[in-house]
């Protein structure tokens, strides 16, 4: 198993990085991501992001967290190579992007609603477009493809689909036949734009649990979301963006209720229990429902609350240690 | 009657019209299904008004129509792209202001030396009257046009339908953005001695739009609408020998008549099965998704 790797907000040199993560990967190079103080400006004037930096290694899963228009599609186009910087640069694995993407080192699961679903391709056609950059001049797919496509869409439960076009799915299957194509690519990069819209739980559940997976296997996974409360669920490291990075690191550190504030401004609802007529006889059953989205909750003095306490046995051994203290 | 019905093959020029007309059809067919898919049919009609000029001068200067046609086309797109990236103008409107500029500057020429051009024939075609070096450079265009299409169609088709991944697979999207735009400006060309300028649109747009009512794959979705462009071709040209050579109209007229058969009678995305949406059509999305558990049927322990 991989530990989790610290992201940075300097810019580390490549050495202080563990071996770890590299052998997990199985390709014997050490996978990074970093950027390095870009500036991003739009033709219109508009400085989308400025000096921005951080680093993430390979066995991570990263939230890209901030309000609309803060930057994190720019973000996410900066090191896709969509948008060039005025300045700074962004390295993937010691490449410059351009190289990364010809060595199909990053994958790209976009938003539903970027995709014309109304397109004639069929499930098969969208997943064996993710060997593209395998083929020959032609593109057409080999023995292997055909393979690799019929295992990744396997993986992600949409085989039996795979004749169905596009646009006959619900929202919790397209986005998974999108998934499975970015599994076919083979890429050790992986960048999602906000994959739970429009997703039935059971299906976030399940992604979830893939993008575990194939952060165990080394793979570097970096989400953009506005659904908070997913964050702590499974991310191990979060950047807050804000035109600019106002905070980056391990979730515990960074996903704190004060930089959520400056992250967000007076943009997210609060719900308080001691300003609410949950009183002392509720004790801890109170149950949180919520619409549409995982609610994020803060205890007391402002740390972190997950949903479940299996696997979290360190954090409630620590809680009890402070109690003991007092 | 037989005898009549075969009439036209008895003349060269006819079966000279039948065959060129088959050939354009057959590739403003391939063609047209991208221009529909990616919502390109006003930008056809525009660079088809936008070759006129081009056209024009190389009448009067004597070089190959094509050639002509071929530059004021692509410098259309280009004059297009440029307005529209400095302006914050809605792209219908900069295609609009573009091409009916083009389109004045050719009337303008033409009106200047009536003599060297004959009007009609830029807007209306005359492919029965076509010569020898037209017919080269037509097939020329068209072969050239087939085989760019044949050998690239998958990486058009993926730069149609998603950018961003082409970006991230390493395609050069710009060169193919440009090659489609090539293409376009090169088809309309071929097609402007068929079915002349004013009709071309039709070629490029409605075999496309009839073979995706359809089919629900882009494979078979070309085969299609190459099938379509190419029969409606031979056939209007043979029946134009009946309608007095208005070969554009009869070629126009019969895609136009198939569409609205397909319209109506389409398996599944037609008229009449969409209002009886039971009768054999597939209810989507109303089976539950599968179970789809990554980690091997093991319920996720922090939900």
């Amino acid at each position: 198993m991989t530990k989790a790797a610290r992201p940075s907000a300097e810019p580390l040199p490549p050495a202080a990085a563990n071996g770890s993560t590299a052998s997990a990967a199985g390709a014997g190079t050490l996978l990074d991501l970093s950027v390095e103080d870009i500036t991003v400006c739009y033709p219109n004037g508009h400085e989308a992001l400025r000096d921005t930096s951080f680093r993430l290694e390979g066995g991570t899963i990263c939230a890209l967290v901030g309000v609309n228009g803060s930057g994190k599609s720019t973000l996410f186009r900066a090191i896709m190579g969509f948008v060039r910087p005025a300045s700074g640069r962004v390295r993937i694995a010691g490449r410059s992007v351009q190289s990364a993407l010809k060595a199909n080192l990053i994958a790209y699961v976009p938003q539903s609603e970027e995709v014309d679903w109304s397109f004639p391709v069929s499930v098969w056609d969208v997943v064996l477009m993710g060997r593209y950059g395998y083929m020959n001049f032609l593109r057409i797919p080999r023995a292997r493809d055909r393979e690799i496509a019929e295992e990744s869409l396997r993986r992600v439960g949409m085989l039996e689909f795979r004749e169905r076009q596009i646009g006959e799915l619900s929202g919790g299957q397209k986005k998974r036949v999108f998934l499975a194509r970015a599994l076919a690519q083979r890429s050790r990069v992986i960048l999602l734009d906000e994959p739970f819209t429009g997703v039935d739980v059971q299906t976030e559940t399940a992604i979830i649990g893939l993008l575990r997976e194939l952060c165990a296997a080394g793979h570097l996974i970096l989400v953009s979301t506005h659904n908070l409360g997913a964050v702590p669920e499974f991310c191990d490291s979060v950047v807050l963006v804000n035109r600019t990075v106002l905070a980056a690191g391990p979730t515990a550190e960074v996903f704190t209720q004060d930089n959520l504030v400056r992250a967000f401004g007076g943009v997210l609802r609060h719900f308080k229990f001691d300003e609410s007529t949950v009183q002392k006889h509720d004790e801890k059953a109170v149950t949180l429902l919520t619409d549409d989205e995982r609610p994020l909750v803060f205890g007391k003095g402002g740390h972190l609350e997950y949903s479940h306490r299996a696997g979290k046995e360190n954090v409630i051994a620590e809680r009890a240690e402070e109690e003991g203290d007092r | 009657m037989l005898d009549s019905l075969l009439t036209p093959f008895h003349y060269d020029y006819m079966l000279r019209a039948i065959f060129v007309s088959g050939l354009i059809g057959c590739v403003c067919g391939f063609l047209s299904c991208f221009i529909t898919l990616k919502g390109w049919s006003l930008m056809g009609d525009a660079l088809s008004h936008a070759v006129v000029p081009g056209v024009a001068i190389a009448y009067l200067l004597g070089l190959p129509f094509a050639a002509g046609a071929f530059a004021t086309g692509l410098l259309a797109a280009a004059g297009m792209g440029f307005v529209k990236a400095k302006t914050p103008l809605r792209e219908d409107a900069v295609i609009g202001v573009v091409f009916t500029a083009f389109l004045a500057l050719g009337l303008l020429l033409i009106s200047l030396k009536p003599s060297g051009v004959a009007l009609q024939t830029i807007l209306l075609g005359n492919i029965l009257g076509i010569s020898d070096f037209d017919i080269v450079q037509i097939i020329g265009v068209a072969v050239g046009a087939l085989l760019v299409l044949g050998l690239k169609w998958r990486d058009l088709l993926l730069v149609s339908f998603d950018p961003h991944q082409a970006r991230t697979l390493g395609l050069n999207v710009a060169g193919l953005h440009f090659v489609l735009l090539a293409l376009l400006s090169a088809t309309v060309v071929a097609a402007l001695q068929a079915v002349g300028a004013v009709l071309v649109v039709a070629m490029l747009v409605t075999p496309g739009a009839t073979a995706y009512l359809l089919t629900d794959r882009f494979g078979k979705m070309i085969t299609l609408a190459m099938t379509i462009g190419a029969g409606t071709s031979l056939v209007g040209a043979y029946a134009s020998y009946f309608f007095n050579g208005a070969t554009g109209g009869c070629i126009v007229t019969l895609q136009t008549l198939l569409f609205l058969a397909v319209f109506y009678a389409a398996p599944k995305h037609g008229w009449r099965a969409q209002r009886a949406p039971q009768a054999g059509r597939p209810a989507h999305q109303a089976e539950r998704p599968p179970r789809f558990l990554p980690n091997g049927g093991a319920p996720d322990a922090t939900r």
